[in-house]
């Protein structure tokens, strides 16, 4: 298994070439320049302006010579500085990434804590009242808008009843809160965003437990255990789910670059200090090196995520081994 | 909070300077401010975008500001003298002028500052306003002498951008990527305090500050992204101000109970742009054709539901260039159709648009996506065209593109755009015939020898008295010309909370008093915590 974890590894590499190269391209053929955002229409700049600013971010040279020099930064782990404020993109990406996994954590956590038992519950209680409902519900929070619901809930906790804030991190004076406060403001701020991120993502988790508990539940193992005369409850819990769990592992190794990326509109509702918006802002301002800093690390999450998946997969399961 | 207070206070250099007593000047507030985007540099020379400038010009003073009725009047500089050939400005600075760190700011820093603007590897997009400049000179450390190789009246405005340290910046390091330019050091009446990248800025009052030390003693700006939940902050009470777009301006009464409402002509007018080069626009009979055809007023009730007014020409009502006498081109579709028959434009096969010789009188209105007035207004107009036989297309573009492929490339007929002006009327760059080129600003390519010449000479012209003769003229001219339609001057739409006392509408806007404002001691909102 080690020596297959090397070989996955090395792989991943031209993969990670590819990923970089693409990105690199599509960024470069979209129209506009970093120097454009700043200077565009705006009549204090003069053409001559615009055209050594170019020159000064080395925009000028043909493409195939950027994509190297990048190449040649990138493999001392030196991203470049951001165009936007001149600061290193890493730096831009360490800055946010602790509210993102924040966040992010929080509603997985809770994704899971909803979501498994909700789809054994609906697996057992199959085409039960129990079941339609589930689905129902999971389904109302995969369709519902979260901007919407954002907005909603605002007015009703924020605007309303006053329980909780509108949207940021912190309150204006959490500097002067003691340490519990501190801690409870952060709470408070955090309650809408984590509930309407765990609330519209239910959906998959649940029906991926919901459906692969059905088919274990069919297994001639399970009916053997039944027919031993084993509690169902032993059964259920021991046997059943346990095989159940195993493509749930699949589905949340996939998921790992979730945790880094933020969604976009939900950190914009939220004023939400978060990789979405740094993300977004840095295509919209052409901001290459923070976009190909963001590109890198999500497509290299993303490559571990299927690795541990896998590896998991095969820890958790012994009929399969890897080869 | 008090560290920097203290570090303020302590490096005080000269004895007789000591900060003025805070407890009689500071009453504690704080005024919580909201910005779309977040800020880039806090550094006004390197900066380009309103959320950087609106903190820089809390933090740093220029040579020169304007006052409220947009006259130029000294900031750093006490005075200035202009030589009679316009070549050379000398500015006689304030004494007794402390950077935020405590240190004396003299001459040496406004050459400083210069030499940033014109250094080849500072990333500034400003350094041609300057490019005229000879030499900048420290006569003494409170003179400043700066020599043109031309006369040049803007001049005076650009010497508003915000002085750096020279102390700060030339111990150590690479200019664009200083430490300062996120912890700023000025001499305004707002000090740095802290910046959560995406999240907030927050400055606190300057106790020394040269013209006293302001009444709000925290500056908050926070960062909220999307414009309704702004809104709704607002409703919350939990900023204290909120720029407003006409529909929540006319929202329910009881949304702004505690808020005073302010409304004041920005410095910008929209308009509706031909391609002169186009055959169909090179007659100016045609030009005036489609201007009587819209009808302005109707576009201002239904885009701007009334907050804003018709334009004549390319100075707002509040610039002193801009001449009330220019009569707007009446909306008369009578006119229009007749102006179109004499052009030989008619509708020969009954579909109700003109043509000639086989051609359909029409064109396509380019303009760009994410400005919901601009688009609205597009399509009023495709209406009002409609109306006198002219087929009008609308196309709405993503900006680099609309901007790089269509308007640099001159690949369009009509655009529709707004320009933001800065308050010296010198629009060289938006009427001069030699500014046609690529990523130049006069991509209409209006060519006028008249205004040409009355251009250069507004910009060599130090009277204010006749150069508002010239621009009266310019403005007379180009409404006769219509190389464009100057379709309206929109408002600005400002929520402030009742609290605060001092917000006065001016020629130059709302916040030119800022620093004056203050909270009457029993509504206080938020308390300064001293200690952490």
């Amino acid at each position: 298994m080690i020596n297959y974890f090397f070989r996955r590894l090395l792989l991943t590499i031209p993969v990670l070439l590819g990923i970089t190269l693409l990105t690199f391209l599509v960024m470069h053929l979209t129209p506009g320049s970093p120097a454009d955002t700043m200077t565009d229409m705006n009549l204090k700049v003069s053409a001559q302006a615009k055209s050594r600013l170019a020159e000064l971010y080395g925009l000028n040279k043909p493409l195939h010579v950027q994509y190297v020099r990048w190449l040649g930064r990138i493999v001392r782990l030196d991203f470049g500085n951001s165009f936007r404020d001149e600061r290193p993109a890493i730096r831009k990406i360490a800055e946010r990434l602790p509210a993102t996994l924040l966040l992010n954590i929080l509603s997985m956590g809770l994704i899971l804590i909803i979501a498994i038992p909700l789809g054994v519950l609906a697996a057992l209680y199959q085409k039960k009242l129990f079941d339609t409902v589930a689905t129902i519900g999971v389904y109302i929070g995969f369709s519902i808008p979260a901007f919407w619901l954002a907005l909603m809930l605002m007015i009703l906790f924020g605007l309303k009843l006053g329980w909780l804030p509108l949207s940021g991190l912190h309150s204006i004076n959490y500097d002067d809160l003691s340490l519990p406060g501190k801690c409870l403001d952060l709470a408070r701020h955090l309650v809408l965003p984590v509930f309407i991120s765990a609330f519209t993502g239910l959906a998959g988790l649940t029906r991926y437990t919901r459906s692969s508990m059905i088919d274990v539940l069919k297994q001639d193992y399970i009916r053997m255990a039944y027919a031993k005369g084993l509690p169902r409850r032993r059964i259920l819990f021991h046997h059943a789910l346990k095989n159940a769990l195993l493509p749930v592992i699949t589905i949340f190794g996939l998921s790992l670059p979730g945790l880094i990326g933020g969604g976009f509109i939900f950190e914009t509702i939220f004023a939400y200090p978060g990789m979405g918006r740094l993300g977004y802002d840095a295509i919209m301002a052409r901001d290459y090196p923070v976009v190909m800093a963001v590109g890198v690390i999500v497509a290299f999450l993303t490559l571990a995520g299927n690795l541990i998946a896998d590896m998991s997969y095969a820890i958790a399961d012994p009929r399969i081994t890897l080869k | 909070m008090l560290a920097v207070f203290i570090a303020g206070c302590t490096k005080t250099p000269s004895a007789g300077h000591a900060p003025n007593n805070r407890a009689n000047h500071n009453n504690g507030d704080a005024y919580i401010a909201s910005s779309i985007g977040d800020a880039s540099f806090l550094n006004p020379i390197l900066s380009s975008d309103s959320s950087s400038g609106q903190i820089n010009g809390l933090i740093f003073n220029g040579l020169v500001k304007y006052d409220r009725n947009l006259a130029v009047v000294g900031d750093l500089a006490k005075q200035w003298d202009v030589s009679t050939d316009g070549l050379t400005i000398t500015f006689h600075l304030r004494n007794n002028i402390l950077w935020h760190d405590g240190m004396p700011f003299t001459a040496d820093d406004v050459v400083y500052t210069f030499d940033q603007l014109r250094n080849p590897s500072v990333k500034t997009p400003y350094g041609s306003d300057y490019e005229l400049v000879k030499n900048v000179t420290a006569i003494d450390s409170a003179t400043v002498r700066i020599v043109y190789r031309r006369p040049f009246a803007p001049a005076l405005e650009s010497w508003m951008i915000g002085i750096l340290p020279k102390h700060i910046f030339s111990n150590a390091g690479d200019f664009n990527t200083h430490p300062a330019n996120r912890r700023p050091v000025g001499t305004g009446p707002f000090m740095f305090s802290e910046w959560k990248t995406d999240e907030k800025i927050i400055l606190i009052a300057n106790p020394r500050y040269f013209d006293g030390e302001p009444p709000v003693s925290r500056y908050v700006f926070r960062i909220i992204p999307d414009q309704s939940v702004q809104f709704l902050e607002l409703r919350n009470e939990s900023i204290d101000e909120d720029s407003l777009t006409p529909d929540q301006w006319r929202a329910y009464p009881e949304f702004f109970t505690q808020y005073n409402k302010f409304n004041y002509p920005s410095f910008s007018y929209t308009y509706l742009g031909f391609n002169l080069t186009v055959p169909l626009f090179a007659d100016k009979r045609m030009r005036q054709a489609i201007a009587c055809a819209i009808n302005k007023q109707e576009i201002i009730d239904g885009v701007l539901l009334g907050n804003g007014r018709a334009a004549t020409g390319p100075f707002p009502p509040q610039s002193w260039a801009y001449d009330p006498s220019v009569k707007d081109i009446a909306y008369d579709p009578a006119r229009t159709r007749a102006l179109l028959t004499t052009l030989g434009w008619i509708d020969t096969n009954g579909d109700g648009y003109l043509e000639k010789s086989g051609k359909t009188l029409g064109f396509t209105i380019l303009t760009n996506q994410g400005n919901k007035m601009r688009m609205l207004t597009a399509e009023i107009i495709q209406a009002q065209l409609k109306n006198v036989g002219i087929k009008v297309a609308v196309r709405v573009l993503e900006w680099s593109s609309f901007v790089h492929q269509f308007i640099d490339k001159r690949n369009f007929d009509v655009v529709m755009l707004g320009w933001s002006l800065a308050r010296d009327p010198d629009q060289y760059a938006l009427w001069h015939s030699d500014q046609t080129h690529e990523g130049q600003y006069n991509f209409m390519s209006y060519k006028n020898s008249m205004v040409d010449k009355l251009l250069e000479d507004g910009r060599t012209t130090f009277n204010t008295h006749q150069r508002k003769l010239i621009y009266n003229r310019i403005h007379r001219i180009l409404a006769e010309d219509v190389p464009c339609i100057f379709l309206y001057y929109p408002e600005s739409l400002v929520a402030i909370h009742k609290r605060f006392r001092g917000p006065e509408v001016a020629a130059a806007g709302i916040g030119w008093n800022f620093q004056k404002w203050w909270v009457p001691a029993g509504e206080i909102k938020y308390k300064m915590h001293y200690e952490k």
